[in-house]
């Protein structure tokens, strides 16, 4: 198919820098920071940092944030900003529980979804059909979200047992599953704390452990979406309305259709994430249970660049510190100042090679502060835990930022005919 | 040119009303399907803010949502959206009141101090997304939701016992804030309440706001920039300079919100301080357009619901859900900006039929 040619993600337009990391090059980084983290963790003794158990709970907290940024992604990939994940993985939330407790968890996780697909609805009229502007769409779906939903509570489980205006009745397990001998001796092999091996088997075996078989099928989305919007026709001209809806229009695409879609997709992904905050990752609906897990994959969205793998990198990255808080965080949070110490020592050094000297100064130093803080102490404060995953957020994000390219009409009103 | 344009304030009022009489009408619905009076809990609204007490509550809620508001709005005139408004007024209020706590200085100095901290907290904090933005190139909407939640990590850290948290009662506070920083209120009696002694400052800003944005060089600028980023970079504007600027001083503004409520009544901060004004401020400034005098109104119609609602659990003989003024909040916004965008469109095609007709009448004359 012709076509084929012209799916493939643009390389980096020859911009400033034009660099872009390849696959080789990622894999060796990958590696890299393993190798170095492992040796943090034997200088250390913090060996919760790549324990089974550590990277099983960042996989949990991962899915949800992961499942939001899809959303974001098949709604900006068409052009439309959707802020309003957030109030849509609410929806997602509260119609998974409500149908979960009485029906059983699997109409929990359709109605989840269909919950995040009417918060979608609302959004696409808003943006598509009134062109009002994205952000403050999004952000009107958020206040009403969360009103009707708290509305809601008050009929449905307050009065029911176990249930109050603040919390559903418990929903059944989806049940969890491990692969037969290979999740136990993973397990064992990362208990003897080797240098590498034992990383790696925690690794590989955190995400093979007490598996939900809705965890598998969120995991699973991530290359699927890849599949259809770069690998079909379909995606093909979704993705062309989120470059140049007038390009598109003129070849004939209906570009309301592909929006609506797109938009409804988007709230369907994130409601399945609210479905999934729920159901797996807890077993009642509560109030206020997405904690801003839709922005943050909005967040993680950006820091992959618009794309399925890089989101899935983000969301895990941030799943990852996200755990710490629940598990032995103060320590080795303050191992980890350590690592970050040495990646700063990298830079600077790659930024003398790069003879930019100021900056490679700046980082040296910030280096060194690191060091000393992690001489100086043996834990962190708790707080600083907490804000882990959103300073690293940040950080990644003051890193990677200028790299980005965002679809090129991503938030822009478009009217049916207006390039004529 | 005219002055006054019929047709302009026609269009700028049909906005609101339209999306307050749609708003009602989708709320009525909502209690319908619920089974409930669709007209009573509006009633019993209006019976609770036609009591005086009632009455200061509202107006001293609306002037920190006033405050919030103006400090959304002015990122809106420069197209930036500060969600992180939330963050700077919570992590202002606890410096606010650890200064207030810890520092003794006379009245006259006192005052002026803890506004500037609050003013400072704010804006370094709105500067940090200020600065990514201009540097980094990183989107001030994420950088600013990460900041939200930073500060709250921030504000427990800082209210650990051994920093400077203060056990009182059941509740981890900042300890009470030394006298001098106390702003005294306008006694209405006690059984009415007092009105908040800074509902003045809000009433300052929204002229403030006004006169810079409409009076001033660097108002001009900054719609300019809003507008066009390309236009005004054009005319001279040096645009980074202004997103960084104009983020710098909506935090300082934000970091003035919670102040009423500090230095007018608690006297210290604890976890019960309220949070997500910040967001709630975002759909107030979208009501009022930012506009000053819309800001009001909508921050007043905003804080109604908020004071007026909980009687409703209490209502005899049929109690209503509280969380319907939540509802109506959500839909009041939807119907807002759809609205808007409605009537504007619906302007735009009449002023085009109109130049059309004089066009055509003119080509008419000529031949």
């Amino acid at each position: 198919m012709s076509t084929a040619t012209l799916t493939k993600p643009q390389a980096k337009r020859p911009g400033r820098s034009g660099r872009r990391l390849s696959l080789p090059a990622l894999l060796l980084v990958i590696a890299g920071v393993l190798v170095l983290t492992s040796a943090v963790r034997l200088i250390t003794g913090a060996d919760g940092i790549t324990s089974t158990g550590q990277m099983s709970t960042a996989l949990r907290l991962a899915v949800p944030i992961g499942l939001a940024g899809l959303g974001g992604l098949w709604a900006e990939r068409a052009g439309v900003v959707n802020i309003g994940l957030e109030g849509m993985m609410i929806l997602g939330t509260w119609f998974g529980a409500w149908a979960g407790y009485q029906w059983g968890p699997w109409t929990g996780v359709a109605f989840g979804i269909i919950g995040g697909v009417l918060g979608g609805i609302l959004h696409a009229v808003a943006t598509v059909t009134f062109n009002v502007n994205h952000i403050v769409s999004g952000v009107a779906i958020n206040i009403l979200a969360l009103g009707t939903t708290r509305y809601l509570s008050k009929f449905t489980f307050e009065g029911v047992p176990q249930g109050s205006s603040k919390q559903s009745p418990p929903i059944d397990s989806l049940g969890t599953f491990d692969i037969p001998g290979l999740s136990s001796g993973l397990n064992t092999l990362n208990g003897k704390h080797w240098f590498l091996v034992s990383d790696l088997a925690g690794l590989v075996g955190g995400l093979i452990t007490d598996l939900s078989p809705l965890t598998v099928i969120a995991v699973a989305l991530v290359p699927l979406s890849w599949w259809v919007l770069w690998r079909t026709a379909f995606g093909l001209r979704l993705r062309s309305c989120g470059e140049n809806p007038v390009a598109a229009e003129s070849l004939g695409v209906n570009v309301y259709k592909y929006k609506y879609l797109a938009v409804l997709i988007s709230g369907g992904f994130a409601g399945l994430g609210g479905a999934f905050l729920s159901i797996v990752a807890s077993n009642v609906y509560l109030d206020g249970q997405t904690a801003g897990r839709g922005y943050i994959g909005l967040a993680a969205m950006i820091f992959g660049n618009w794309m399925p793998g890089g989101l899935a990198l983000g969301a895990g990255l941030f799943g990852y510190t996200d755990s710490l808080n629940l598990r032995g965080g103060t320590t080795n949070v303050h191992a980890l100042i350590l690592l970050l110490a040495i990646l700063l020592v990298f830079g600077a050094a790659y930024l003398v090679w790069r003879k930019r000297h100021v900056p490679a100064a700046a980082t040296a130093v910030v280096a060194v502060l690191m060091f000393l803080w992690y001489v100086s102490t043996d834990d962190v404060p708790r707080q600083v835990v907490t804000a882990t995953p959103y300073v690293v957020t940040l950080l990644v994000l003051s890193f990677s930022a200028q790299h980005l390219r965002m679809p090129k009409a991503d938030g822009l009103p478009y009217r049916k005919g207006q390039g004529k | 040119m005219k002055k006054f344009d019929k047709e302009r304030v026609l269009l700028a009022v049909a906005g609101p009303v339209i999306a307050l009489v749609l708003a009602i009408a989708l709320t009525s619905v909502v209690l319908l399907a619920s089974d409930r009076n669709p007209f009573e809990p509006y009633r019993l609204m209006l019976q609770q803010a036609s009591y005086s007490d009632v009455q200061v509550l509202i107006v001293n809620q609306a002037s920190m949502y006033y405050i919030a508001a103006i400090a959304v709005a002015l990122g809106f005139r420069m197209n930036l959206f500060n969600i992180g408004v939330d963050g700077q007024y919570r992590l202002a209020v606890v410096m606010t009141a650890v200064v207030g706590a810890n520092v003794a200085l006379p009245n006259f100095l006192q005052i002026p101090l803890l506004l500037l901290v609050a003013m400072g907290t704010g804006a370094l904090w709105a500067g940090i997304a200020g600065a990514l933005k201009v540097t980094r190139g990183v989107s001030e909407v994420v950088a600013t939701i990460m900041l939200n939640s930073i500060a709250t990590a921030v504000i427990g850290y800082v209210t650990l016992a051994h920093v400077w948290g203060v056990q009182l009662g059941n509740n981890m506070t900042t300890g009470v804030m030394r006298k001098s920083g106390w702003i005294p209120g306008i006694d209405l009696g006690a059984d009415v309440g007092e009105i908040y002694g800074l509902v003045f400052l809000a009433i300052l800003l929204g002229v403030a706001y006004w006169l810079v944005l409409n009076r001033t060089r660097f108002g001009f600028d900054l719609r300019a920039t809003g507008e066009s980023e390309t236009a005004a970079a054009a005319s001279g504007v040096n645009a980074k300079r202004m997103v960084f600027v104009s983020m710098v001083i909506s935090g300082a503004v934000a970091g003035l919100a919670g102040l009423p409520l500090l230095l007018g009544d608690t006297h210290t901060y604890s976890l019960s301080f309220p949070a997500g004004l910040g967001f709630t401020a975002i759909g107030i400034a979208l009501l009022g357009r930012n506009h000053p005098g819309g800001i009001a109104l909508a921050a007043l119609l905003w804080a109604l619901l908020d004071k007026a609602s909980p009687a409703l659990d209490y209502a005899t003989p049929v109690a209503y859900e509280k969380e319907i003024a939540t509802i109506m909040q959500g839909l009041i916004v939807f119907a807002v900006v759809i609205s808007y965008e409605a009537v504007r469109q619906w302007g735009l095609r009449r002023q085009q039929k109109r130049v059309g007709a004089e066009l055509a009448a003119a080509a008419l004359k000529n031949s």
